[in-house]
């Protein structure tokens, strides 16, 4: 399991990184925005998404929307993890096919509850 | 520092204004246009004189709120670096700075320690296990002397390892003194914030007290807020159109079918 965190905070990534280590997750790579992690993901090698909302460059939203339109990336499951709290925001979310959202601040409990059900739906 | 006494100087030269006009109408009726056109350059030059005074009071006292915006700290390094940074954005990018490294070295404390915590948790077990072995007398003579060494080790790295997680979570209560530098920072920040705020809103009323004299309007449109574009952090979580919690995102994605 590989697992992409992007998010331009580095503080961020590494606490989720940390946060997915506990969960077992080793294997991760980092980006600093949609613009990075797109060409990333695009390789293949990843089998979930971490991404948070707010970023220069290309936004996390529309990160998720550029992997749902890209055929063989379309399936792939996307967490949402971010500070963006309106609930226009979320609906939009959910209508560009997010997978689950954690709203920034989070604790690792939520995290793992988050991850386990997107995985258990996978299954 | 506010220009609180706008309205009464504007006062004045509308009474001014009231004066030179009837003064004009005077002229005009009484033929002498040369009298008439005099009043009129007067009256341009009221008009004048009000919007550079306000705009000269303004820009002034901008000046004197941007000047202001100095922050004395406690000690000399502390001055010494806050010396290099002369405006608001600096400032807060220093803020942005500090914060990043407090939770950089917070995180490289944790990281250390963590596996120590694991390590004393499995030795622990391991022993815990061969002890209850020895209490059944399950153990041989050969195991036990490995066991004797055994407890000789662990209670050396224990008393090591207590040592260093202690000091491990001295150093990381430590990292989170930038509080008290980042919260400095941002009082000032926040301050000067305010006085311009208040010295715009003064503008504003000026301006539209120019709009009211010159009779101008503007179109503005309200620039709306693109939900896509993230917002950041909501501050004020009563609102309505703001979730106050995980729960309540939960609640709405499942209201949508998740």
């Amino acid at each position: 399991m590989k697992i992409l965190v992007v998010d331009d905070f580095s503080t961020m990534r590494r606490i989720i990184k940390n946060l997915l280590r506990d969960l077992g997750f080793t294997n991760t790579e980092e980006a600093d925005d949609g613009q990075t992690a797109l060409p990333m993901l695009k390789t293949g090698k990843f089998d979930f998404l971490v991404t948070d909302w707010n970023m220069p460059g290309m936004t996390g939203i529309e990160l998720l929307q550029a992997v749902r339109a890209d055929d063989n990336l379309k399936g792939l499951p996307v967490l949402m993890v971010t500070a963006e709290a309106k609930r226009d925001q979320i609906v939009a979310a959910a209508q560009a096919g997010v997978n689950g959202y954690v709203v920034k601040p989070f604790t690792a409990a939520v995290l793992k509850e988050k991850i386990e059900k997107i995985f258990e739906r996978i299954d | 520092m506010a220009t609180d006494n706008t309205s009464s100087a504007f006062g004045d030269e509308e009474d001014l204004l009231s004066e030179q006009a009837s003064q004009l109408v005077q002229f005009v009726q009484t033929g002498d246009f040369a009298g008439a056109m005099k009043v009129i350059s007067d009256l341009n030059e009221t008009r004048d004189r009000t919007l550079y005074q306000e705009v000269g009071r303004l820009t002034r006292s901008l000046h004197e709120a941007i000047r202001n915006f100095n922050i004395e700290l406690g000690n000399e390094r502390q001055q010494e670096e806050m010396s290099k940074i002369s405006d608001a954005s600096d400032r807060l990018s220093y803020v942005v700075d500090l914060t990043d490294k407090a939770a950089n070295k917070t995180m490289d404390l944790v990281e250390e320690t963590m596996p120590m915590a694991i390590a004393m948790k499995e030795e622990a077990h391991d022993l815990k296990e061969a002890w209850g072995r020895l209490r059944r007398r399950e153990m041989d003579p050969s195991e036990f002397r490995e066991l004797y060494k055994k407890i000789d080790e662990f209670f050396n790295s224990l008393a090591d390892n207590s040592d260093k997680v202690y000091g491990n979570l001295s150093e990381i209560l430590l990292a989170q003194d930038f509080q008290d530098l980042t919260g400095q920072v941002i009082q000032k920040v926040t301050g000067l914030v305010r006085e311009v705020e208040e010295n715009l809103v003064n503008l504003v009323a000026m301006a539209g007290k120019v709009d009211r004299l010159t009779g101008m309007q503007h179109d503005i449109k309200e620039e709306e807020e693109d939900p896509m574009h993230g917002q950041g952090p909501q501050i004020n979580k009563e609102k309505p159109d703001v979730v106050s919690s995980q729960d309540d995102v939960d609640d709405l994605l499942s209201s949508l079918g998740f």
